[in-house]
């Protein structure tokens, strides 16, 4: 008798967890596929039935978020800044985080927690400052010059977002370095390399898994910021999520539903695709570490 | 060249480069946060004046403050305990039990951490339109009319839908976090407590937990800075802070006051508090959850 009522409770258990799963997938997948959905429907379509699926695929929508609301050329300005930004934070990163991690000197304890600090500096708080910084700037070399450069400038922005990115990253290559045994510079110093012939040919290689892992985050991280790029940035060389802003602004005020779907669609897909691939491999790698045991 | 000036000069280039855009883009500015907050500055006239304390006395009767902290706060409480719950539970569920697809949940949970703030608002601005909205249609299809609600339109809920909008964004993230601590838990554990006789809930509570534990402190810390973060991301694109300043929060209105109003140094004096305040609350919430560790 007691067995089989354990027994039932257990089904029933397993019936809850499975409801709560599906239920929570539901409410992940739906949102996200009724935004892909909408995206191809025809204006006149978004008063009837919202369940309804689309009845063709209406791609003037992207059409008119491409060149009427201008994400084509924020969609260039956002791979410019993203990958500027992410060359930008390798290059300066990488050999940082290697001689913090790895070499003792004067004052290498301080800059280890100096940079660590910096943790907790969240970007929304500096937003403004840097706004300011960069007006005083421009405001001085307009006299030289007579054109701001430091605001509205899509270099710029990338050198910032590769410095907010700096703790975190040399956080993260650092914890890495340190797990490497020091043989390898030792051979290399023996083999006659000096101190940058083996970082670049000996240690920075060996640290190829975790660069793969700086750049998948910081890559989600730059292509998804906004709030730098609208304090910085009110020109025109807007960036993808802050063109989405103004469309979702517009949207508000005028009613015009399919371009501001398609403009989601913009934003979001490069970053799904990549996280698809993304999982694969991660799933692959996991395989082939099995395999060798 | 002596090898330790080659050694020097070496360090000097690797470092140079991090350290001064560290110092410039993050360092800097952080200081100018507190400096500035100390001035009387901006608006129209553009004259820098020292102020003192002045501003934070002026924050401290500001009706508008005193709502944003309080929406502030109830989203950090809501968002916390919610977000937690749910990640444990999911968590616990996709390493203990055996579940087809558990990876299908555990890829599928994650999607919303990878997403701009900004494509979120824009996803729940669909799901809570009031006419052709998600949320709404559901409840129609039910023809359960009662819950239909104004979500982003009604002064008394729509705190609760941004809330809402952020635990969507937060339990896939938080649930990994939790899944690798549980994936570190011996399973020998496990089967010695079920030859006991401990049930599932058992297991659970005098097992997972205790060996969790330091990592749920640990995202406590997490909630705070992030539910601040993000809810003034969220609330910026998605209802403005609106209506009537019924979702406005920290940040938002600090944003509000310092760029869009121009008035830099009240601005500044808003993000001293915040910034003040969310350390001040992670170490007390970090000291009320100190327990011993356990070791396994």
């Amino acid at each position: 008798m007691n067995k089989s009522k354990g027994m039932r409770t257990e089904t029933l258990f397993k019936i809850f967890i499975v409801v709560a799963l599906i239920g929570l997938a539901i409410s992940i997948l739906i949102p996200v596929a009724w935004v892909f959905l909408a995206s191809i429907k025809e204006n006149k379509e978004f008063y009837s039935n919202p369940w309804a699926l689309p009845e063709g695929f209406y791609f003037q929508n992207f059409i008119e978020a491409f060149q009427e609301a201008q994400m084509g050329s924020y969609l260039l300005n956002s791979v410019i800044v993203t990958a500027l930004a992410l060359v930008f934070l390798l290059v300066v990163a990488l050999p940082a985080a290697y001689v913090l991690s790895r070499f003792k000197f004067t004052g290498s304890r301080f800059l280890n927690s100096f940079v660590k600090a910096g943790l907790f500096i969240n970007v929304s708080y500096i937003a403004v400052p840097i706004f300011l910084m960069l007006l005083g700037w421009d405001s001085g070399i307009r006299t030289l010059l007579d054109e701001g450069l430091f605001l509205n400038n899509r270099v710029v922005l990338a050198l910032i977002y590769a410095s907010t990115a700096l703790p975190f990253t040399i956080f993260l290559l650092s914890s890495y370095f340190e797990t490497l045994p020091s043989d390898f510079e030792e051979a290399a110093g023996i083999d006659g390399a000096g101190y940058f012939r083996t970082m670049f040919s000996v240690m920075l290689p060996m640290a190829a898994p975790s660069i793969t892992i700086v750049i998948l985050f910081n890559f989600l991280l730059f292509w998804n910021e906004y709030i730098l790029a609208l304090t910085l940035m009110p020109g025109d060389h807007k960036t993808l999520p802050v063109g989405l802003l103004n469309l979702l602004a517009a949207e508000r005020a005028a009613v015009n539903y399919g371009p501001m779907y398609a403009g989601m669609v913009i934003v979001m897909l490069p970053t799904l695709i990549l996280y698809i691939i993304v999982q694969k491999r991660l799933t692959q790698g996991m395989t082939v570490g099995g395999v060798k045991g | 060249m002596s090898k330790k000036m080659s050694r020097n000069i070496f360090i000097t280039v690797c470092i140079s480069p991090a350290i001064i855009l560290f110092t410039l883009f993050m360092v800097v500015p952080t200081f100018e946060v507190f400096r500035m907050s100390l001035y009387n500055w901006g608006g129209l006239s553009n004259t820098k004046e020292f102020v003192g304390l002045d501003n934070f006395k002026i924050l401290w009767n500001d009706m508008n403050f005193i709502q944003s902290f309080q929406n502030s706060i109830l989203l950090i409480v809501l968002v916390a305990i919610i977000t937690l719950v749910l990640a444990v539970f999911f968590a616990a569920i996709l390493t203990k039990e055996k579940i087809v697809g558990t990876n299908f949940f555990r890829i599928v949970f994650y999607i919303p951490n990878i997403l701009s703030i900004v494509v979120i608002a824009g996803i729940f601005s669909a799901v809570y339109d009031p006419k052709s909205g998600l949320l709404n249609s559901v409840f129609d299809v039910l023809s359960i009319d009662g819950l239909k609600q104004m979500w982003l339109g009604n002064h008394d809920i729509v705190i609760y839908s941004v809330a809402g909008a952020l635990v969507w964004q937060a339990i896939g993230y938080y649930m990994v976090m939790y899944m690798s601590s549980m994936a570190s838990i011996p399973a020998s554990y496990y089967e010695a407590a079920s030859l006991e006789g401990a049930g599932k809930l058992k297991q659970f509570t005098s097992i997972t937990l205790p060996l969790i534990w330091n990592n749920i402190r640990t995202t406590l810390t997490f909630y705070i800075i992030s539910t601040i973060n993000l809810s003034f991301l969220l609330v910026k694109a998605m209802t403005g802070g609106g209506p009537d300043g019924s979702t406005e929060v920290f940040l938002s209105y600090m944003y509000a006051q310092a760029y869009g109003n121009s008035t830099y140094g009240y601005g500044m004096a808003i993000g001293v508090v915040v910034f003040t305040f969310s350390f001040v609350l992670a170490a007390i919430v970090s000291r009320i959850t100190k327990r011993d560790v356990l070791e396994y």
